[in-house]
């Protein structure tokens, strides 16, 4: 007995790499057959013009609790995943408690048990995320911590990257590390080149982003560790990472949405919804991140899905907090910024967000698996929309895209045969 | 020739026709304050609000005064007694008071973009009176103008503007606003005090003030904060009044007839000597009176600008 039939509609399988017709079965909240092909059973989920894959993993969100509920909830940002097309979720330790020890890993999955879709916490890599003494990172991981971070700070000490790196190397997880010097970045708000001299606005270097990539690849390859960048924004951050893969270095880079689609002329406005860590860089190097997700180099797209309150963005734009929501909107950013303008293919695209990611945290989904659980995201492809901020799942509406005309959208979000969000 | 924005937020943008409005409007009004009422009503029914986030002697003083002289009403405060230290944001400041009915807002703020923050979420006409190292439109006037009463033009002059280029909101706006009536502009500093890609503004940059000083006409010297060397930006204010200090001795690359400006505050024998900033080619007292006149020629404009000037 088949619970569920998705049928006529063009399935992506990333791990062969197949776009074309096709019709997934599933029993009892599991993969039961992937049919590819016209010769299909009758549906029950008529897909007729959708693309059908892998429930999309998103490796980079905030989900603000334990400690900044008014911003997020583990529940709300899971929700505001589900409707963005995203399965499982992987959040940041920068929460009040930091995630840095078993007792917060395990409040996030308690919390994480009722969301409509997988939570899988990343634990710090240093205590309070203060860069001074590691957290206890084997016991997080068997809470379930799937790799760790002390995202929004760079681990500024390269000895206590080192011993992070040595660690995480014998527990078999990845470190995702934010790159940022913050002697280098000198309380810069925006990118500083040319748009900070004529905005007047404090500039931050791409050479705080840089060294650090630099020096974590090194650090990688010396203990024989792997790495895994988080955000890259720049041309050079791009070049460094190309060429220590082509050494053999095991490190993986993300990028995220805002990355591939703006530049940061748009800050003309001092529109603090524009305001993020890394900042947004120049033209030259949105081009390179393009070009960098259509080489290759850069394997994964995340969202960084930053949640803030209104109160805390309408503020002068030194004052606001950095950060963007990032969730709802991605799937209709990579239609229309890299698939429509033929940068990247569907399948391409759908492999950075399902079983790249999948491999770098370890965790199991982001293909069809006969007899794992069915999570399965349906994208319409055509599907022209406007963002409109009372549409946000998430409790936060801070998003430079708002307004913005897009092309594709997620339009069924399925966890283990279950709908959890339909447009 | 009528202003395109309600507000007057920068000099970027402004066009040619738009920057002499201004300076001819304000000409027409500096003779009021030669008068001996130096009060005209044209402003009377306009309320500004005076709202100063940073310590300002001149610029505050020259705001008050020019809306004085039209007969506006005004209220000044500044941030230290303000709700702002209470913990309210600047928006609900805003529209706290605008709530009392007011017609314009004069700010001056440190963080860059402010006046720009303001202008989308608020009723009032914003006047920037310096946000950040941003813009200092009302101070670019008054230093265009005061070229101008010299020379009887802009266009093909030549002007070297010395010292803290990458901290100075006084640079950008002269820089915008003389490229635009064109004149050829040059900027002269000590790398660390030179802001990423400054020559995309259209302007020559140099590190040598013998180079920068040569063939220019006009000498604006920008104020050096003593912080600068503190954080590191310059080894001493010592070793910078003797690379980029305008002494006398450096006079003699000018042209024929230049003149020295000054924004102020001065630091007498740190950027500018004494000699220098007292001699007769030094214009710094007659851009604080053009000061006056530019800021009542702003509020006119950017107030209505319908009623006849008495």
């Amino acid at each position: 007995m088949s619970d569920l039939i998705i049928g006529k509609g063009r399935i992506i399988d990333p791990v062969d790499g197949y776009f074309g017709p096709g019709a997934i079965v599933v029993a009892n909240g599991t993969f039961v057959e992937i049919i590819k092909g016209e010769k299909q059973p009758d549906a029950t989920i008529d897909a007729e013009g959708l693309i059908v894959c892998p429930g999309l993993i998103d490796m980079h969100v905030h989900l603000r609790e334990p400690g900044f509920e008014y911003k997020e909830t583990i529940h709300s940002g899971a929700q505001a995943a589900a409707a963005g097309g995203f399965t499982s979720i992987a959040c940041m330790p920068n929460t009040e408690p930091t995630l840095d020890n078993q007792e917060t890993i395990k409040f996030v999955y308690e919390k994480a048990a009722a969301a409509p879709v997988r939570v899988y916490p990343v634990g710090a890599v240093t205590r309070g995320r203060q860069g001074q003494q590691l957290a206890e990172m084997g016991e997080m991981l068997e809470a379930g911590a799937v790799a760790f971070s002390d995202d929004g700070n760079g681990i500024q000490n390269g000895n206590m990257m080192r011993r992070a790196l040595e660690y995480c190397r014998m527990l078999g997880v990845n470190i995702l590390s934010h790159c940022e010097y913050v002697d280098l970045t000198d309380n810069g708000v925006m990118n500083e080149g040319y748009m900070s001299t004529v905005l007047g606005l404090r500039g931050s270097p791409r050479i705080a982003e840089e060294l650090m990539i630099a020096r974590d690849i090194m650090l990688a390859e010396y203990v024989g560790a792997s790495v895994h960048i988080q955000h890259l924004t720049t041309a050079g951050g791009v070049e460094l990472v190309r060429d220590a893969k082509k050494r053999g270095v095991a490190v993986t880079a993300e990028t995220c949405p805002h990355y591939f689609t703006i530049y940061d002329e748009y800050l003309k406005s001092y529109d603090t919804n524009l305001k993020v860590n890394p900042p947004i860089r120049t033209k030259k190097d949105m081009l390179a991140i393009r070009r960098a997700l259509a080489s290759g180099v850069i394997d994964v797209i995340a969202t960084d899905h930053a949640p803030h309150a209104w109160e805390e963005k309408a503020l002068e734009f030194d004052f606001a907090p950095s950060g963007i929501i990032g969730l709802e909107t991605a799937v209709g950013l990579i239609s229309t910024e890299l698939v429509r303008k033929n940068l990247l293919n569907w399948p391409d695209a759908v492999k950075k967000l399902t079983i790249k990611p999948a491999e770098i945290l370890k965790i199991p989904g982001g293909k069809f698996e006969i007899g794992k659980p069915a999570d399965i995201t349906l994208i319409d492809p055509e599907l022209e929309w406007v963002v409109t901020e009372s549409d946000f799942r998430s409790l936060s509406k801070n998003s430079p895209f708002t307004g913005r005309r897009l092309t594709g959208r997620t339009v069924k979000t399925i966890v283990s045969g279950d709908v959890v969000f339909e447009l | 020739m009528r202003l395109r924005s309600p507000h007057l937020l920068g000099l970027e943008g402004v066009s040619a026709g738009e920057i002499n409005l201004f300076l001819d409007t304000a000409v027409t009004l500096r003779e009021i304050l030669n008068r001996p009422i130096k009060k005209v009503p044209t402003l009377r029914h306009i309320t500004v609000l005076n709202l100063f986030f940073e310590p300002s002697t001149r610029t505050r003083i020259s705001f008050e005064l020019a809306e004085k002289r039209l007969s506006a009403d005004l209220i000044s405060f500044s941030a230290a007694t303000s709700s702002v230290t209470k913990g309210e944001t600047l928006l609900d400041t805003i529209w706290n008071i605008e709530a009392m009915k007011i017609d314009m807002v004069v700010i001056r703020h440190q963080v860059a973009g402010t006046p720009h923050f303001l202008a989308r979420n608020c009723d009032s006409r914003i006047i920037n009176a310096g946000d950040g190292q941003h813009e200092h439109p009302t101070q670019g006037l008054l230093d265009i103008m005061t070229i101008r009463d010299h020379f009887g033009k802009i266009e093909g002059l030549r002007v070297c503007i010395v010292g803290d280029i990458k901290h100075s909101r006084v640079a950008r706006s002269n820089i915008w606003g003389l490229k635009t009536l064109g004149a050829s502009v040059a900027v002269c500093g000590p790398t660390t005090l030179l802001p990423a890609e400054i020559e995309k503004m259209g302007v020559e940059v140099f590190t040598k003030i013998e180079a920068a000083l040569e063939g220019a006409d006009v000498v604006n010297v920008l104020r050096l904060q003593k912080e600068r060397q503190t954080s590191g930006l310059l080894p001493s204010l010592r070793e910078y009044s003797r690379r980029f200090g305008i002494t006398t001795e450096r006079l003699k690359y000018l042209n024929k007839g230049f003149m020295i400006m000054h924004p102020g505050p001065m630091n007498r024998g740190v950027e500018i000597s004494s000699e220098v900033a007292d001699g007769p080619y030094s214009v710094i007292l007659s851009q604080v009176t053009n000061g006056v006149a530019i800021r009542m020629a702003v509020l006119y404009l950017l107030g209505g600008g319908a009623g006849k000037i008495e």
